[in-house]
């Protein structure tokens, strides 16, 4: 990969349930990360929008959606969905852009305005939708597939629902650090363990919220941030947004079964899609988890992120309970993962999550994270799944 | 009064089970499709075509899926699920038991609800579990059929 893409602004609308459009929280965020790169949003060439599937109809037309509301002046227009990964996407459409050079400066954004309770698929008698399938024949929720891996670990690795909770207090206490944070008190183990059963052996606050949030970032070419005289800005370094491979032999939302792994993969072969996503990323980045400062990851779940932390490679396979115990992940210590607090103190705001994420990132590696600064943090990498098969993770330096 | 409803049974996807209201032993299973060029095997079925990117191509055929396997993980739903899954709003919510069981032969995890009284204190993973068929919801006048997993030797 020749020239690295340069984070010149990040900007967000707190999350939150505010009650409002999507669009004024994307608007808000776009016009923070234009402030923070001290440009006007005249000087965009471009601008990538991350679909909401809120606000009127499936996959709401967010890059013209943010244009309008910015004032229409011309910009190439993109919008892309991708579930949770969304974001990503829409950093990765705008990196190639620059990279190809059709634009120098690209505005990205993502809002959303997330509705309360459980996430269900849209309306209407659709069997042939996967999504509409699980709902109608099964009741799986999400929260139902992040007990069918909190279990799974249990059996497998010895993992406790203590283990579980430990990320929650974690993650807690980094999000009341957060001004942009949804939830900002800390959360004791006894609280979690007093919370209500939801999906066993998960409880209420083991699961994130969805919220609504906005954020963005405003990129562009290395050479343009040469002209304006920055000299050591944050720098993309790899966007990694694949696709599993055939066999997928990890049940994952929303599918009903997995492939099949007879005579394709040897016995006892493990699904590698969590940490393709990662080690894609890593290949482009030229880095290893051990060049690491931090990492932004997906707690969808307080169980998940302790997946996560095995397919970053921060530790070994059955090992991420043990990472969480010694206290590595949190703050101050060997490898922090989620200084923004995460999913677990934002809630997801499903559109805007992926590019939050790198939000985090940028402030860390600047050096101005406040309470939440990681010391001398250089390197960091974000990583996150959406619904279908997509992968979605950056890596960014300084 | 005292009349008796009468329901027509239906499944509540087509093709996906057999009709037989029996047990496994009965002939009770779920139906997958088979691809003749690569010998892949699709649940739910896949019709249309072979997902596998290494296969040139090859018919698919309707096929029974293993009637056993053992239970990969397991959750419960302790909150209402939202439409489409159908439930009385006017009844308490009685949470139901989801389990994920690994067919041996096909090597493929497959997700169903426990047949109704086993909860996920009943079970553990790696236990055998066989295929029974079971009723999702009744409306006016429908029994919607589906497939519900429950542990071997146990009575429904
Ligand atoms: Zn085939």
């Amino acid at each position: 990969m020749s020239g690295d893409v340069v984070v010149l602004g990040a900007g967000m609308h707190p999350w939150g349930k505010w009650g409002r459009s999507f669009v004024e929280y994307g608007r808000a965020a776009a016009a923070a990360a234009l402030a923070d790169a001290g440009l006007d949003w005249r000087d965009v060439q471009s601008v990538v929008g991350a679909d909401t599937v809120r606000g009127g109809y499936p996959g709401y037309v967010a890059g013209a959606t943010f244009a309008r509301a910015l004032g229409w002046q011309g910009a190439r227009v993109t919008s892309v969905y991708a579930a949770c990964a969304s974001g990503a996407q829409a950093i990765s459409t705008a990196r190639a852009q620059i990279l190809a050079g059709l634009a120098e400066v690209v505005l990205v954004v993502g809002a959303d305005a997330a509705p309360k309770g459980f996430f269900a698929p849209a309306g209407g008698d659709r069997p042939d939708d996967p999504d509409w399938l699980r709902f109608r024949v099964l009741g799986a929720t999400n929260p139902a597939y992040f007990g069918l891996y909190a279990r799974r670990r249990m059996a497998l690795h010895g993992d406790t629902p203590e283990d579980f909770a430990r990320v929650k207090v974690k993650n807690s206490a980094a999000g009341a650090l957060n001004p942009y944070a949804r939830y900002r008190t800390a959360v004791s183990a006894q609280e979690v363990a007093a919370s209500p059963l939801v999906a066993d052996p998960l409880r209420l606050l083991d699961i994130c919220a969805t919220s609504d949030g906005g954020a963005a970032l405003v990129l562009a070419g290395a050479d343009f941030a040469r002209a304006r005289g920055i000299t050591d800005p944050v720098r993309i370094r790899a966007v990694s947004t694949v696709t599993p491979t055939y066999p997928r032999t990890l049940l994952d939302l929303p599918d009903i079964a997995t492939d099949s792994a007879a005579g394709l993969l040897p016995e006892g072969a493990r699904d590698s899609f969590r940490s393709s996503i990662a080690r894609a990323a890593y290949e482009e980045a030229g880095i290893g988890p051990e060049d690491l400062s931090l990492a932004e990851v997906y707690d969808l779940s307080t169980a998940l992120e302790l997946q996560w932390y095995e397919d970053l490679g921060l530790c070994g396979p059955g090992e991420g309970a043990e990472l969480v115990r010694e206290g590595a992940t949190a703050l101050g210590g060997r490898i922090p993962v989620n200084t923004s607090g995460g999913l677990a103190s934002f809630g997801e705001a499903v559109p805007a999550q992926a590019i939050a994420q790198v939000c985090e990132l940028t402030w860390q590696l600047r050096g101005t994270a406040g309470d939440r600064q990681v010391a001398g943090a250089r390197v960091g990498i974000t990583a996150n799944q959406g619904l279908f098969g997509h992968g979605s993770a950056v890596v960014a330096v300084r | 009064m005292g009349s008796v409803v009468e329901r027509t049974r239906k499944p509540v996807v087509h093709g996906w089970f057999t009709q037989t209201t029996g047990s496994a032993a009965e002939g009770f299973r779920l139906l997958g499709t088979k691809c003749g060029g690569c010998g892949a095997v699709f649940f739910p079925r896949e019709d249309a075509f072979c997902r596998n990117p290494g296969c040139a191509g090859g018919d698919l055929t309707e096929v029974p899926l293993s009637p056993r396997g053992r239970v990969w993980s397991y959750t419960d739903g302790r909150y209402r699920p939202p439409a489409p899954y159908v439930s009385d709003p006017e009844a308490p919510w009685e949470p139901y038991t989801l389990v994920a069981v690994e067919l041996e032969a096909e090597r493929m995890v497959v997700l169903g609800q426990a047949a109704p009284g086993i909860g996920a204190a009943d079970l553990a993973v790696g236990m055998e579990m066989e295929v029974v068929p079971g009723v999702l919801n009744e409306d006016a006048g429908t029994t919607w059929t589906t497939w519900h997993f429950r542990p071997v030797g146990v009575d429904a």
